[in-house]
C-alpha cells in the first residue's frame, strides 16, 4: 500500500506562516512543516485542534499565499471542506458538475452518482438532504474530475458512525480503484489508524512535524486488537498529541 | 384579505362622506372620479399618457438596475472603489429629485434622453447602496470553495455571485420601482408633452380639475401595484424557491 520512496504527487514545505492581526500580537501558525504524499497513498495529518492544520490545507490549496515555503502538485488536488459548502440554490447535479472545468461540465457522471448512492437525489436541492448526504455530494464534486490528490478537512465529523463509515469506505474504494492519493486532516485518531498508510503527527502552534508513522498492515487486515495496540503505542510515545 | 377589503371599503365610505359634506368640486366623490376615468379612457388620452409614463419608467428602471447592480458589486468588493465613490454617491443620494431633474433639463435639453437620465440618476444610488450591502455579505466559505475549484469568471458570476445578490436585487427593484414612477411624474410635469405627470399638471393649471388629478393617480397607482404583485412578488418567490 505505502508508496514511500516513489516520487510524491503532492509536496508541501512550509518554512513559516505568521498571522498578523491588525490590533493583536502576531501569531506563528506553522513552522518547518514539510511532507509529501505518494501516488495511491492515504496520509492523515493529526494534531491538537487549533494547531494550524486547516491553515496548512489552505496554503497548499492556494487559498493563502502569504507564507514562506513551497507547494507543488496541488494543481491536481481537489478538496472536501469540513462543511459541505454546496451552493444551496443549485441542484445536487449542478453542484457536482462545478467540480469539472467548464469544457467538460456536460460529461457523463452516471457512474459517479451511482457509486456514491446519489442517483435519486440528482435533482434535489442540498437543503433537502441530511448532513451525511450533503457530505457525499461534496465528495462527488471533489471526485468529479478524477483528481490525483483528494484533500479532506475533517470530512466525517458530526456524522453518525454508519454514515461516517460509509463515506470513509467510498474514499478508500476510490483510492484502491484509481490510485488516487489522499491527504486527510483529522483529530479522530481511530479513524486515521483505520485507513491511513502514514500518519503525520503535528505539534501545537506553531505547527511542525513531530513524527511520521507508517502503518504497513493492509487495510482489510486491520482489526480491533491491532488498532488498539497501535493507538496505545502512539499514545505512549506522543502523549501530548494522542490521548488514549 | 377580508381585513384588507374592509379597510378599503371604510376608506371609500369616508371619502364619499367627506365629499358629500364638502359639496365642492375640489373634493369630488368617488363616482365623479370614476366618471372622469371612463371619459378619459374613451378619448384615448388615458391609455396614451399611462403608456408613455410606463415606457419611461421601464426604460429608466432597467438602466438604473443594470448600472446600479454593477456599481454596487464594485463598491462591495473593492475597498478602493468604495472609498472613491462613497462621497459622490452620498451627494447624489441627498440631492433632491427636483434639482437633478431641473439640472438634467438645463444641461441636456428638454428631451426624452434628459428625462430618462434624470430618473436614472435619482434611482441609481439607491440600487447601488442596497446591492453594495449584498456584495459585502457574500459567503466567504463559498468564495473559498469557488477559488479552490478554480471556477471560471462566468460560472462564478452566474452560480455564486448572482444567487447571493438576488434578494438584494429584488428589494432594490421593489423599492426602486415605486421611487422611479414618482420621479417620472415630476420629470414629466417639468418638461414632457405627455405622460401621467403631464396630464396631472395640465388639469391642475387649466381647470384645477381634482377629479382628473385623483383619477390619473388612481389608475397609475393600480398599474404599478399590479406590476408589483404580478411580476415582482412572483419573481421574489421564484428567487427563494430553494429555501
Amino acid at each position: 500500500m505505502s508508496a514511500a520512496g516513489a516520487e510524491p504527487v503532492l509536496r508541501v514545505r512550509i518554512d513559516s506562516k505568521w498571522y498578523r492581526p491588525r490590533r493583536a500580537e502576531p501569531v506563528e501558525a506553522v513552522r518547518n512543516l514539510a511532507f509529501g504524499v505518494g501516488a495511491g497513498e492515504i496520509v492523515c495529518l493529526i494534531g491538537p485542534s487549533g494547531a494550524g492544520k486547516t491553515t496548512t490545507l489552505r496554503i497548499l490549496l492556494g487559498l493563502d499565499a502569504e507564507f514562506e515555503g513551497q507547494v507543488s502538485g496541488a494543481d491536481q488536488a481537489s478538496i472536501v471542506f469540513q462543511e459541505p459548502r454546496l451552493l444551496p440554490w443549485r441542484s445536487v447535479e449542478h453542484n457536482v458538475r462545478l467540480g469539472l472545468p467548464r469544457a467538460r461540465r456536460g460529461r457523463d457522471l452516471d457512474g459517479l452518482f451511482a457509486q456514491l448512492g446519489l442517483t435519486a437525489w440528482r435533482g434535489s436541492y442540498p437543503k433537502a438532504l441530511s448532513l451525511g448526504m450533503q457530505r457525499r455530494v461534496a465528495l462527488a464534486r471533489a471526485l468529479a474530475d478524477g483528481p490525483r490528490v483528494l484533500v479532506l478537512d475533517e470530512p466525517f465529523v458530526s456524522l453518525d458512525d454508519a454514515a461516517a463509515a460509509g463515506l470513509r469506505g467510498l474514499v478508500v474504494d476510490t483510492v484502491d480503484r484509481t490510485g488516487m492519493s489522499v491527504l486527510m486532516v483529522t483529530h479522530n485518531v481511530g479513524e486515521a489508524i483505520g485507513i491511513a498508510d502514514r500518519l503525520l503527527l503535528v505539534s501545537r502552534r506553531p505547527a511542525s512535524l513531530v513524527a511520521a508513522v507508517p502503518l504497513d498492515r493492509p487495510r482489510p487486515a486491520r482489526d480491533r486488537t491491532w488498532a488498539d495496540a497501535t493507538r496505545a503505542a502512539l499514545a505512549a510515545q506522543h502523549p501530548d498529541i494522542i490521548a488514549l | 384579505m377580508l381585513t384588507r377589503l374592509a379597510s378599503l371599503l371604510v376608506l371609500v365610505a369616508a371619502w364619499q362622506a367627506a365629499a358629500l359634506e364638502a359639496g365642492s368640486r375640489l373634493l369630488p366623490a368617488p363616482m365623479a372620479v370614476l366618471r372622469f376615468i371612463a371619459q378619459e379612457a374613451e378619448r384615448g388620452d388615458l391609455a396614451h399618457n399611462v403608456g408613455a409614463t410606463l415606457l419611461r419608467v421601464a426604460i429608466a428602471f432597467a438602466i438604473a438596475m443594470v448600472l446600479g447592480v454593477i456599481l454596487g458589486v464594485a463598491l462591495g468588493r473593492s475597498k478602493a472603489a468604495d472609498l472613491t465613490l462613497d462621497t459622490p454617491l452620498l451627494v447624489l443620494l441627498n440631492t433632491p429629485a427636483l434639482v437633478i431633474t431641473v439640472l438634467a433639463y438645463v444641461w441636456v435639453g428638454l428631451t426624452e434622453a434628459a428625462a430618462i437620465l434624470a430618473v436614472v440618476l435619482n434611482k441609481l444610488p439607491n440600487v447601488a447602496v442596497i446591492v453594495r450591502e449584498g456584495a459585502r455579505n457574500l459567503d466567504p466559505q463559498l468564495d473559498e470553495m469557488a477559488r479552490a475549484y478554480r471556477l471560471d469568471r462566468r460560472t462564478w458570476i452566474r452560480d455564486v455571485l448572482i444567487p447571493q445578490l438576488q434578494p438584494y436585487m429584488v428589494t432594490a427593484a421593489r423599492s426602486g420601482l415605486s421611487l422611479a414612477w414618482k420621479i417620472v411624474l415630476v420629470v414629466e410635469l417639468l418638461g414632457r408633452p405627455d405622460g401621467v405627470g403631464f396630464a396631472i399638471n395640465y388639469y391642475f393649471v387649466q381647470s384645477t380639475d381634482v377629479a382628473a388629478i385623483i383619477g390619473y393617480s388612481l389608475v397609475f397607482m393600480a398599474v404599478m401595484i399590479g406590476i408589483d404583485v404580478l411580476l415582482l412578488q412572483r419573481l421574489e418567490a421564484h428567487v427563494r424557491r430553494w429555501r
